[in-house]
């Protein structure tokens, strides 16, 4: 510990930074019962007349089921409950239903097509753990092998198999409009034709698995009062609890989670696939019922950080300054979403990382492949790409001669700078933790960079957005008729203009776009009621476009469905939802019928409106 | 399904149980005596989270075919601590922060444990060389070192 | 299910086995198939009391290991000094203390590290009907060997003459990308009857016959082993697993045979 040194100085005048624990040794409020082994996780919970639960998976990365025969497996010894998709009330889900964030797509068991290998395909129920070992391998399934895509590139190819029917493109659907995340600030074209160098690099990573040594699982049993407890190794009890409501087609009030001890997760037990399983094992057969991955289930199944492909390509000055840059980077999400979707808004929002750079673009991808489905790991969306946006800060220091401290002291975002999400940088820290850097390492830098500060220097004009191109290309389904480019920019016909202007707009809730989706302000309690602003029942036919509405109008006129995008649970890169006039005062309906706001084509609405089912399952809270 | 009966002695208490055929101890300890302290983390010997000590000797318990334990002496982190008084392994590991999510510590005890009952001062390489066969996935293993050197009355990188 | 037959005697145990059962030695193979339901018969053999079998002792210019030798016993027997390196390069102590030498000729690749330390030093294997094999013809058909170990004879190697070396990517312990052992026998400088073992480069431990051959005669340097360097992986096509590929241990492997023969970088 003694290792850690703390340079409060370098913020003082930011917090109040009496800190009374930091820097010092403190014990554990729980490791009284890590060390004594009485520590409470999921599988440390013992019942009586225990069953074990196996699935039945795909060998293959994909193909259809053409059948599937279990009449051998129930007849073996011990066997209590085959379960089949039929079992499941509600067998069609996706993890971000619960914040109205993406189509329902997965399947908790599968009956129709698998999409990557180890997909369950059927669940046996047994007296021991072993005993439904030796019936999943008696159950036999009919497979018609289909062709696989196992690389995001070749994904989005137009002959490639779709992977996951209810994305037929291959790519997640942003904002109902476009086969990925877009972000435009300023004009790249531009900043390459000033720039003296052009430095382009392509990086990637591969998938990485969590490998917690507990391994996902959960044990569920009945209850009194017909309801059931599930202890779990879930690191998101309540979306766990919310998802297992909505498959199982059950009152969340039926169900009583208990988590919070988990053998470690990083990430990867947030998935809530072994909570659903275990509860409708323990429903099915009015037993306690344990649903536990053995290592092997875990390596092979278990959700890892997904693999990401970047290419950045930068424009610089001789001097170093950075004047444009442009991002490509696919995300591969294996075969469904999970979290994949997420990643890609945080992954936007940090682009392009922690500099001051005047013309930015980027299109990100989200791509099924028939591999496994990637979802959270330890800061997932942002360390890939940082990876790559730091090898390729390197590399533009090693093309134009420069010290690399000293090129990122150069083009280091300051405080007051806007970002190109639209969000003015505060307590920015990266020159002083260069200049840090520079005296640890030995590593000498120019009397300059030493002089350099985060805190003046920036805002001003660096506060100012930039008069940005848009274009259109990459709509939803344009890449399976023909081929479409994937750069920022490239053989794209401009779509217009975003004029320049300040950041003017009030951050503001996205609005609910169902009415189950509203909160009742005298249900919450710990809320200040009357300050939440009940979102108009209809919005307007043509959604206002925020930086538009900034120019046009003063900040107070914006209606809040002016940010009428899908709400991701993080900011989100302002994505005009209409075509944009070169001149902000003109109204666009006449001119281009804008695409209605985004409305699920199946509001998820089970699990709000039953009578008995918590409403604090949906809304807006953020986790 | 036919039942073995094992006796055997669990941290000097002794048992008598029946263990299933081809049951490994680790799933006895837990399922059929209610000892939960040994951990599943792989079941093929990769982890160490399941680490018990056998006759004096750390083992994997996982490994270990139940009814082998007939007649012989099981240790277990349930039984390091004597009443309310922890072992100073215990102790040493809350001191150092030598746990995170805590599910290692078991096997991670035992390791130590048989490593300090034969080496009582054991030098850092001897202390790495007893728990290489212990995963912590939380980074861990710095301060579980310490900890380790800090029970066996030596300084530590913090102390030391 | 699996059943379980306890017998007292290799001689029982082998007839017990004779069919598909698996005898448990260790049980660091044999129970991680049981936990994972990978065994081919659920039929396990194994002896009481594996004590007698657990015997270290020197045999004129030979050691003898009982086949129920564990690793921690090879670690506490000072007349096989020479093969502690290779027993602390086979998992934790944990591990050390269950798994078998006997075991080990029969662990899949890529483990078998110490059976291929066994096979550079001229393993002769005591069969549980009383018959004797050399390892390497063993190896060659362990898959349908119906007989059991009882002891293992080697050579107790002179000076340096043996060394071992185990390639991995995970510290302080992780899987084999390959191991390699050697016994370079030498007369007035000049290495006679060499023999050469590789791990993980092959479904089996196996010899570098080729590296062998040109050996034979030479020096132990630069020069003299070059032409051992380029026979290498002569004969041997190397398995892909989740730990290299075949072709990347086929391209490392004449880089770590010079550092086992040179005595460079050792790390065991």
């Amino acid at each position: 510990m003694s290792s850690v040194e703390f340079r409060k100085d370098l913020f003082a005048d930011e917090r109040d930074d009496n800190l009374q624990e930091i820097g010092k040794p403190t014990r554990r409020q729980d490791i009284l019962g890590h060390v004594t082994g009485r520590s409470p996780y999921y599988d440390d919970h013992l019942f009586d007349g225990l069953l074990h639960m196996r699935c039945v998976r795909s060998p293959h990365h994909h193909a259809r089921i053409r059948s599937i025969d279990t009449s051998q497996a129930e007849r073996m010894p011990g066997v209590v409950r085959v379960v089949l998709a039929r079992d499941v009330p509600n067998n069609l889900n996706t993890l971000l239903s619960l914040i109205n964030f993406g189509k329902d797509e997965e399947k908790l068991i599968q009956d129709t097509k698998v999409a990557y290998a180890g997909e369950p395909v059927a669940a046996i129920i047994a007296e021991t753990e072993g005993q439904a070992r030796e019936a999943c391998a008696a159950v036999r399934v009919d497979y018609e092998v289909l062709p696989h895509v196992l690389d995001p590139e070749a994904s989005l190819k137009p002959d490639a198999p779709v992977v996951n029917e209810v994305y037929p493109n291959n790519t997640f659907d942003y904002h109902d409009l476009y086969d990925h995340q877009k972000l435009r600030f300023g004009d790249v074209e531009k900043g390459f034709s000033e720039a003296d160098h052009i430095v382009e690099g392509e990086y990637q990573m591969s998938p990485i698995e969590q490998a917690p040594i507990e391994t996902c699982g959960a044990i569920a049993a009945p209850e009194t009062n017909d309801r059931f407890v599930c202890y779990t190794s879930t690191q998101a009890l309540f979306f766990s609890l919310g998802t297992t409501a909505k498959l199982l087609n059950m009152p969340s009030s039926r169900l009583h989670f208990v988590g919070g001890t988990v053998g470690g997760g990083f990430g990867g037990k947030v998935d809530s696939i072994v909570e659903p399983l275990s509860v409708l094992g323990a429903v099915l057969t009015g037993r306690p019922v344990k649903f536990m991955w053995d290592r092997a289930e875990e390596m092979q199944v278990g959700a890892p950080r997904g693999a990401e492909r970047w290419r950045i390509k930068d424009g610089v000055a001789r001097d170093g300054r950075i004047l444009a840059r442009t991002f490509t980077g696919f995300f591969d999400a294996g075969a469904y979403t999970r979290l994949s979707s997420y990643a890609i808004i945080k992954c936007t929002g940090h682009i392009p990382g922690p500099y001051s750079i005047p013309n930015v673009a980027s299109n990100v991808y989200c791509v099924f492949t028939n591999r496994t489905p990637a979802t959270a790991m330890r800061g997932f969306g942002i360390t890939g790409v940082d990876f790559a946006i730091e090898c390729h800060v390197d590399k533009v220091a090693e093309t134009v001669g420069l010290n690399p401290i000293e090129l990122r002291i150069l083009n280091a975002y300051r405080d007051g700078d806007m970002k190109p999400h639209r969000r003015l940088a505060k307590n920015t820290a990266l020159i002083e933790c260069c200049q840090v850097a520079s005296q640890k390492s030995g590593w000498a830098i120019s009397a300059d960079a030493a002089r350099q500060s985060s805190l003046t220097g920036g805002g001003g004009t660096r506060a100012v957005i930039p008069e940005s191109i848009t274009d259109s290309v990459g709509r939803i389904g344009e890449r399976r008729r023909a081929d479409v480019p994937t750069e920022p920019g490239a053989g794209a016909p401009s779509r217009g203009r975003v004029a320049a202007g300040t950041q003017g707009i009030p951050i503001v809730a996205a609005a609910p776009q169902d009415e189950d989706m509203i909160t009742d302000p005298a249900r919450m309690g710990f809320r200040h009621a009357p300050a939440v602003s009940q979102p108009p029942r209809t919005a307007p036919s043509v959604p206002v476009p925020p930086v538009a509405a900034a120019s046009a109008a003063p900040p107070s006129a914006a209606p809040p469905a002016g940010q009428q995008s899908a709400p991701p649970p993080q900011p989100v890169a302002p994505q005009p939802s209409a075509p944009q006039p070169a001149a902000p005062q003109a109204p666009t309906a006449a001119s281009d019928p804008a695409p209605a706001p985004y409305k699920p084509e199946q509001p998820f609405s089970r699990g709000v409106k039953r009578p008995g089912v918590s409403r604090f399952l949906s809304g807006s809270r953020r986790r | 399904m036919t039942k073995k009966p094992v006796q055997f002695q669990l941290n000097g208490s002794p048992v008598a149980v029946f263990a299933d055929e081809g049951q490994n101890l680790l799933d006895l300890l837990r399922r059929g005596v209610g000892d939960l302290s040994p951990k599943y983390g792989c079941g093929q010997g990769t982890c160490g989270s399941c680490t018990v000590i056998i006759d004096g000797e750390p083992r994997l318990s996982c490994l270990t075919l139940a009814e082998t334990a007939e007649g012989q002496h099981v240790e277990t982190t349930n039984g390091l601590s004597n009443g309310p008084d922890l072992h100073a392994l215990q102790e040493a590991f809350m001191e150092n922060f030598a746990a995170q999510c805590g599910y290692c510590t078991p096997g991670m005890l035992m390791a130590a444990k048989a490593l300090l009952d034969r080496t009582p001062r054991p030098s850092r390489e001897e202390i790495v060389e007893a728990i290489s066969g212990n995963i912590c996935r939380c980074t861990g293993y710095e301060p579980i070192i310490d900890a380790i050197l800090a029970a066996s009355g030596q300084p530590t990188r913090r102390t030391g | 299910m699996v059943t379980v037959t306890t017998v007292d005697t290799l001689q029982e145990a082998a007839a017990n086995s004779a069919g598909e059962a698996v005898f448990l030695g260790g049980g660091t193979l044999v129970m991680r198939s049981v936990n994972y339901g990978e065994l081919p018969a659920p039929q396990i053999v194994r002896l009481r009391n594996a004590a007698p079998l657990r015997g270290i002792r020197a045999d004129g210019a030979r050691i003898v290991i009982g086949a129920a030798a564990t690793m921690g016993d090879v670690l506490r027997s000072s007349d096989v000094s020479f093969l502690h390196p290779v027993a602390r390069q086979v998992g934790g102590p944990a591990i050390r203390n269950m798994a078998t030498v006997g075991g080990n000729v029969f662990a899949p690749h890529p483990y078998g590290d110490f059976a291929v330390a066994l096979l550079a030093l001229d393993a002769k294997l005591r069969m549980s009907d009383g018959g004797e094999t050399d390892l390497e013809s063993l190896l060659a058909a362990r898959n349908s060997e119906k007989r059991l170990i009882e002891s293992v004879s080697i050579i107790r190697p002179a000076g340096d003459d043996f060394r071992f070396r185990k390639v991995s990517r995970v510290k302080p312990k992780g899987v084999s990308v390959m191991s390699l052992a050697a016994w370079l026998p030498r007369s007035v400088g000049r290495i006679s009857g060499a023999r050469i073992a590789f791990g993980a480069m092959a479904q089996t431990p196996v010899r570098a016959k080729a590296a062998e051959a040109a050996l034979e005669g030479a020096t132990l340097d630069e020069n003299g082993i070059a032409g051992a360097l380029a026979a290498a992986t002569q004969g041997l096509s190397p398995p892909d697993d989740g730990l290299a590929s075949g072709w990347y241990r086929s391209q490392v492997a004449p880089v770590h045979l010079k550092r086992l023969l040179l005595g460079e970088g050792s790390r065991s």
